[in-house]
């Protein structure tokens, strides 16, 4: 088990089967997540990225192996999960907003409903956030009457909202116009910048090489290699990953 | 005024369809037939709402044992007559249980309400069950996943997040429950609850006009529950106008 203490999340030999085992979407996957870290997870369509990236935080069980987040083992039946996903936020493709609050009150509903803070201190720091992202003038309005982007800002600071310890984002922009695809990336890099520790499966190669601090490539369910932007881009080894890249670059 | 109207209908058979000459003497056996059906459908599906959401909630459970006591439950109440229903739990269940002789409103009997309540209650279960579990199935999967992502418990993202948006979905289906049970409650008539059927049935035998006594009711029940269909459907339209999704 992970002991080091610089290791935030520690994936060990994590499989994920479906149906009567014929459909294998993980196997045998290991990854460890250090502080501050921005890993990027990238591959093909179908590879496993989001099934890894959602077993992170339990939406996905595992079939077997492990996921340490604080060096708790989340895989773990006696575990409360609820206790340990307030601390790991989660950003969707289709946002996942809910459609019958307003923004301000998407953004408290969590932090006050687990009493993490005071209504009026959720408040104020929904305010905050809502500043932060040039968006305070849509506090009040239904998120149907947002932009994709606009939408998946506060999806965005609707996770910080619980003040977590890492970010996971699931191809946060793939949903988007491309014209809305910048503003999301570059509340990304802030984040990152500031020392947010993500996880980030995304299609977005420009954004990966820019802003992650380790590149991870996956297909068919297993990781095939991981390493600094440069190695992974420059200097692909695996020939999928060289056959993924020059596709998509 | 009761002269004049029997006048209107001097000479026509008892069979005859609009053979009405016995409403002013009769008018109770309706007006309180009315109340009575009234009370059983409507109290009857308030009863099914609570038992319907858990049964839907273990219909949509990861645990095998609990959906297929959910599952045999509606398919049990959905399966048989209501008639029967009805007959088993007047004389099964309510054989065993003393019920007070107290009557509301000095015309509903408590001791044969309560079992015909019981038993439409539990035949809407079984329905409304399944209108509960095709709303919350209706919700987008990512609405749950968000809610529990920020780390909500399973009930409270379906308490704040699934079923606010279901309800929706679910409300016209309901509102058209109440009136399946306007029309299905008129088998109480059967064991001698007093409602409309009751009434009808009742002033045939009495006075020998066969027919125009259903007529009458048929009439009632029409009155009742195409004006209530469509103000389902003007609540219906409503809301699909004020959608913000």
């Amino acid at each position: 088990m992970a002991t080091d203490d610089k290791i935030l999340i520690r994936v060990e030999h994590l499989t994920k089967v479906y149906g009567n085992g014929s459909i294998v979407a993980l196997s045998d996957c290991n990854l460890a997540v250090e502080r501050g870290e921005v890993v990027a997870v990238i591959g093909p369509s179908g590879s496993g990225k989001s099934t890894l990236l959602r077993s992170l935080n339990l939406l996905e069980t595992p079939t077997s192996g492990a996921v340490y987040f604080e060096g708790t083992n989340l895989a773990d039946k006696n575990v409360n999960i609820d206790l340990h996903r307030r601390r790991m936020g989660m950003v969707f493709q289709h946002f996942n907003l809910f459609p019958h609050k307003t923004v301000k009150q998407n953004i408290t509903m969590a932090p006050v409903k687990l009493k993490v803070l005071p209504a009026a201190q959720a408040n104020r720091r929904a305010e905050e956030l809502l500043a932060r992202i040039g968006l305070s003038d849509k506090a009040n309005e239904y998120p149907a009457m947002l932009s994709g982007g606009q939408k998946q800002r506060i999806a965005i600071v609707r996770a910080l909202a619980m003040n977590p310890d890492v970010m996971l984002f699931d191809e946060p922009t793939s949903a988007l116009d491309p014209e809305m695809v910048g503003e999301v990336l570059d509340l990304m890099k802030s984040l990152a910048q500031a020392g947010m520790t993500m996880v980030i499966v995304t299609h977005e190669m420009g954004f990966a090489r820019e802003v992650a601090s380790r590149v991870v490539f996956m297909a068919d369910g297993a990781i095939l290699e991981e390493g600094t932007p440069a190695e992974i881009f420059d200097h692909p080894k695996d020939p999928r990953l060289q056959d993924f890249l020059s596709k998509v670059l | 005024m009761a002269q004049w109207w029997s006048s209107l209908f001097a000479g026509m058979s008892p069979a005859s369809f609009f053979n009405f000459s016995f409403i002013p003497k009769y008018a109770s056996f309706f007006t309180r037939g009315i109340a009575y059906t009234l009370l059983l459908s409507v109290i009857s599906v308030a009863l099914a709402v609570v038992p319907a959401l858990v049964l839907a909630l273990m219909r949509l459970s990861k645990y095998r044992a609990v959906r297929s006591v959910a599952g045999a439950y509606i398919a049990v109440f959905r399966s048989t007559p209501l008639l029967v229903q009805l007959s088993i739990v007047y004389f099964g269940i309510f054989n065993a249980i003393r019920l007070p002789n107290t009557q509301l409103f000095g015309f509903v009997k408590l001791s044969m309400f309560i079992p015909g309540v019981v038993a439409l209650a539990l035949n809407s279960a079984a329905y409304v069950a399944e209108v509960f579990r095709g709303g919350i199935l209706a919700v987008d999967a990512g609405q749950n996943e968000a809610a529990r992502s920020l780390g909500l418990s399973s009930w409270q993202a379906m308490s704040l997040v699934v079923l606010p948006q279901a309800i929706k979905n679910m409300l016209p289906a309901i509102a058209n429950e109440i009136v399946t049970m306007v029309k299905e409650s008129s088998i109480c008539s059967t064991l001698g609850m007093m409602e409309l059927m009751w009434g009808a049935k009742t002033v045939g035998a009495t006075t020998y006009i066969t027919l125009s006594p259903y007529v009458l009711a048929a009439m009632i029940y029409f009155c009742i529950n195409y004006p209530a269909g469509k103000a389902i459907e003007a609540i219906e339209r409503r809301m699909r106008r004020g959608d913000r999704r």
